[in-house]
C-alpha cells in the first residue's frame, strides 16, 4: 500500500497570533516495502509530517492519498487505517497505561477488532519480538526500567501488524546495544514480512546503516531525496542546515586528502573498512 | 483540537496598558468592578462604557478577543436576566397567567446584564494584557501584609504561579498522549456514556503519571537550587512602579470619583435603554 502526500501544507495554531507554518507544500510518495530515512533539522517538520501519514493531522491545503484515495474523504474508514499505519510516537514509554504489559500491549489489536485471545497471541508474538522477557509480561509497565518500557510500547504497535511502520526517534536515549537492536529488528520485520518504514533519527550513523531512501527537511520543505550516498555527497549543504554525513565519511575525505587512495563516498563503517584494507592491501 | 482551551489567554501586544505594573491592573480592575455596582442612571453607565472602550482601545487588544470571554458565562447572564424580570415587585407592564413583568423587573435585568458584560470584559482586559507570571507577581506583592497574621502568601503564589505553568504543558500532554493511543485504534467518538468514560482511561492513567513525574521532577530541580520558602527570598525582576503606574492610578481614581459623584448628584431619567 502506497501512501502519497500531495502538496501537504500544514499549519499549527491557525488564526491566532502564534500561527506556524510547519509544512509547506510537501509532495511526497512513499512506495512498498521501502526502508525510508527522515533526518531534520530540530523544529523542521519531522514529527508532523509523519503525524500525517496515519490521519492524525489533517493537511491544511493539500491531500493525503492511500492507494490513490484521499483518506479524509467521507465514508474512508480512518481507524481502521490507523492500525495499518503504525505510528510509533518520540517517547512512546509515555502512552502506557494497563495495570500488566501484556495488557498494554494487546490494546491495538483489541482495537482491531480481534478476540482476547488472539489479542494475546499478537501482543505476546510483539513481546517476544522486541526482546521482552517472558518474567515481566504480568509486571505492571510502570515498574520497568526506561529501555523496557520503551519496548514494550514499541511492541505494542507492532502488535497490530501495521503494513506500515513509522518511527519517531525510537532510539532515542537508549544504550547503543539496545539501538541497534531495535534497528535490527525494524529491519528484518521490513524485509521478512515485507512492511513499509519510515525512521525519523538524528543519527546519521543510523540512518547510513539502515535505510535505503533518505528525505532531509528543512524548514518544513523537502530539501533532499535520494538513496543515502547520494545525500551524503551534499555534505557542505547539510552542515548548513545542521546536520552531517556520517563520521566515516569524514574520515574517508580526510585520508583521501592525506593521499591514501580511498574512496569518499563511503558511508558505512563496513564499507570504510573494506575500502581502507583494499587500499592498504595495495600499498 | 485542545488547543482551544487556554486558561488566562496572554494576548501579546506593545501597549501602555501591558506595559503597566500588574498591581496597578489588579487594583484597577477591582475598582472598575465596584464603580460598576455603583451606577444606577444613564451618565454613569456611559461613564463606565467610555473608560471601558476607552481603555480597550489603548490596550490594543481586538475587542472580539475580550468579547470571547463572555461565551463562557452567557447562560449565567441570561438565566439572572430572567430571574430579574420574573421575580422583581413594581409597576406591572404585562400580566399573563401567573406571570408579571414589572417596569422595574426589566431595568433591573438590563442593568445586571451590563454590569456582568461589563465586568466580564474589565477582568477579561486584565488577563489579556498581564502574562499569568505577572499577574502572580502582582497579587503576591498587594497581599504582602498578610503575611504579618501568618498567612501563607508567598506558598500560595508560587503554587499559583506553577499551576498556571503547567496548564498548557498538561494540555500538549493531553494532545500527544490522544494522538498517541488513536494510532493505536483507541477511539474516543463513538458508544453510549459509560463506553465513552472507559475510553478516557488511556488517556487519563498515562496523564496522571506525567503530572505527578513533573511535579517529582520539578521539586527535585527547585531543591537541588535551594528554595526553601518564601523567607528572605529576592526576586530576579522586583515590581518596580514606573512613572505611567502613577499615572495610570491617577487615571484610575478620578474615574473612581466621578462615578461616586456622578452617583451622588446626577440623577438623570431612569432607564434610557428603553424609553418612557
Ligand atoms: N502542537 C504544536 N503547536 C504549535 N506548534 C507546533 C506544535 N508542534 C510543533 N509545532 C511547531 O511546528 C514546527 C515543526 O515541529 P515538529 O515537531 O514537526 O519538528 P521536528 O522536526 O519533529 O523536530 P524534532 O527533531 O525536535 O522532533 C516547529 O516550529 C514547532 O515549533
Ligand atoms: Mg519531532
Amino acid at each position: 500500500m502506497s501512501i502519497t502526500l500531495k502538496n501537504v501544507s500544514y499549519r499549527y495554531s491557525t488564526g491566532t497570533a502564534e500561527e506556524i507554518e510547519a509544512l509547506k507544500n510537501i509532495t511526497l510518495t512513499i512506495e512498498d516495502g521501502q526502508f525510508i530515512g527522515l533526518a531534520g533539522h530540530t523544529g523542521s517538520g519531522k514529527s508532523t509530517l509523519i503525524q500525517h501519514l496515519n490521519g492524525l493531522l489533517r493537511p491544511t491545503e493539500g491531500q493525503v492519498l492511500h492507494n490513490g484515495q484521499d483518506i479524509f474523504e467521507k465514508g474512508f474508514d480512518l481507524r481502521t487505517y490507523r492500525t495499518k499505519v503504525g505510528l510509533v510516537f518520540q517517547y512512546p514509554e509515555y502512552q502506557l497505561f494497563e495495570t500488566t504489559v501484556l495488557e498494554d500491549a494487546c490494546f491495538g489489536p483489541l482495537n482491531q477488532g480481534k478476540t482476547k485471545e488472539e489479542a494475546r497471541e499478537m501482543a505476546k508474538r510483539a513481546l517476544r519480538s522486541v526482546s521482552v522477557p517472558e518474567e515481566l509480561f504480568e509486571r505492571s509497565p510502570f515498574e520497568l526500567s526506561g529501555g523496557q518500557q520503551r519496548r514494550v510500547a514499541i511492541a505494542g504497535v507492532l502488535a497490530m501488524e501495521p503494513e506500515v511502520l513509522v518511527l519517531d526517534e525510537p532510539t532515542a536515549g537508549l544504550d547503543p546495544c539496545g539501538r541497534t537492536e531495535i534497528l535490527d529488528l525494524v529491519k528484518s520485520l521490513q524485509e521478512e514480512r515485507k512492511i513499509t518504514v519510515v525512521l525519523v533519527s538524528h543519527s546519521m550513523e543510523d540512518i547510513a546503516d539502515y535505510v535505503q531512501r533518505l528525505v532531509v527537511m528543512k524548514e518544513g520543505e523537502v530539501f533532499l531525496d535520494d538513496e543515502p550516498k547520494k545525500v551524503f555527497s551534499h555534505f557542505e549543504e547539510l552542515e548548513e542546515i545542521g546536520l552531517s554525513a556520517p563520521q566515516v565519511t569524514y574520515l574517508m575525505q580526510d585520508l583521501s586528502a592525506q593521499g591514501f587512495g580511498v574512496p569518499t563516498d563511503c558511508i558505512t563503517v563496513e564499507e570504510a573498512k573494506e575500502a581502507i584494507l583494499k587500499a592498504v592491501g595495495k600499498c | 483540537m485542545l488547543k482551544d482551551i487556554t486558561l488566562g489567554q496572554f494576548y501579546p501586544a506593545e501597549s501602555k496598558i501591558h506595559a503597566l505594573d500588574p498591581r496597578v491592573k489588579l487594583v484597577g480592575t477591582l475598582l472598575y468592578v465596584v464603580s460598576l455596582f455603583l451606577f444606577h442612571n444613564l451618565a454613569g453607565f456611559l461613564l463606565a462604557t467610555a473608560f471601558l472602550f476607552f481603555l480597550i482601545h489603548m490596550s490594543k487588544v481586538p475587542v472580539s478577543y475580550i468579547l470571547r470571554g463572555l461565551k463562557a458565562i452567557f447562560i449565567l447572564m441570561v438565566i439572572t436576566a430572567i430571574f430579574n424580570v420574573l421575580f422583581t415587585p413594581g409597576t406591572t407592564i404585562v400580566h399573563v397567567w401567573k406571570i408579571r413583568i414589572t417596569w422595574e423587573g426589566v431595568r433591573a435585568a438590563v442593568f445586571m446584564f451590563i454590569r456582568l458584560t461589563y465586568l466580564v470584559m474589565g477582568t477579561s482586559l486584565m488577563t489579556l494584557t498581564t502574562t499569568p507570571t505577572r499577574l502572580t507577581d502582582g497579587m503576591e506583592s498587594l497581599m504582602a501584609p498578610l503575611e504579618k497574621i501568618h498567612a501563607p502568601v508567598h506558598e500560595v503564589a508560587m503554587m499559583m504561579s506553577i499551576a498556571l505553568r503547567f496548564i498548557p504543558l498538561l494540555v500538549d500532554e493531553t494532545d500527544k498522549i490522544m494522538k498517541a493511543q488513536m494510532a493505536r485504534g483507541a477511539d474516543f467518538e463513538s458508544g453510549n456514556f459509560w463506553r465513552r468514560a472507559k475510553s478516557m482511561v488511556p488517556i487519563l492513567v498515562p496523564l496522571f503519571v506525567s503530572a505527578f513525574r513533573r511535579a517529582g521532577d520539578l521539586a527535585l530541580a527547585m531543591e537541588a537550587r535551594c528554595y526553601q520558602g518564601g523567607e528572605g527570598r529576592t526576586k530576579m525582576k522586583p515590581l518596580v512602579y514606573g512613572r505611567n503606574d502613577g499615572k495610570a492610578y491617577a487615571v484610575l481614581w478620578i474615574y473612581f470619583a466621578a462615578m461616586i459623584l456622578v452617583r451622588i448628584f446626577l440623577n438623570l431619567p431612569h432607564v434610557p435603554l428603553l424609553g418612557h
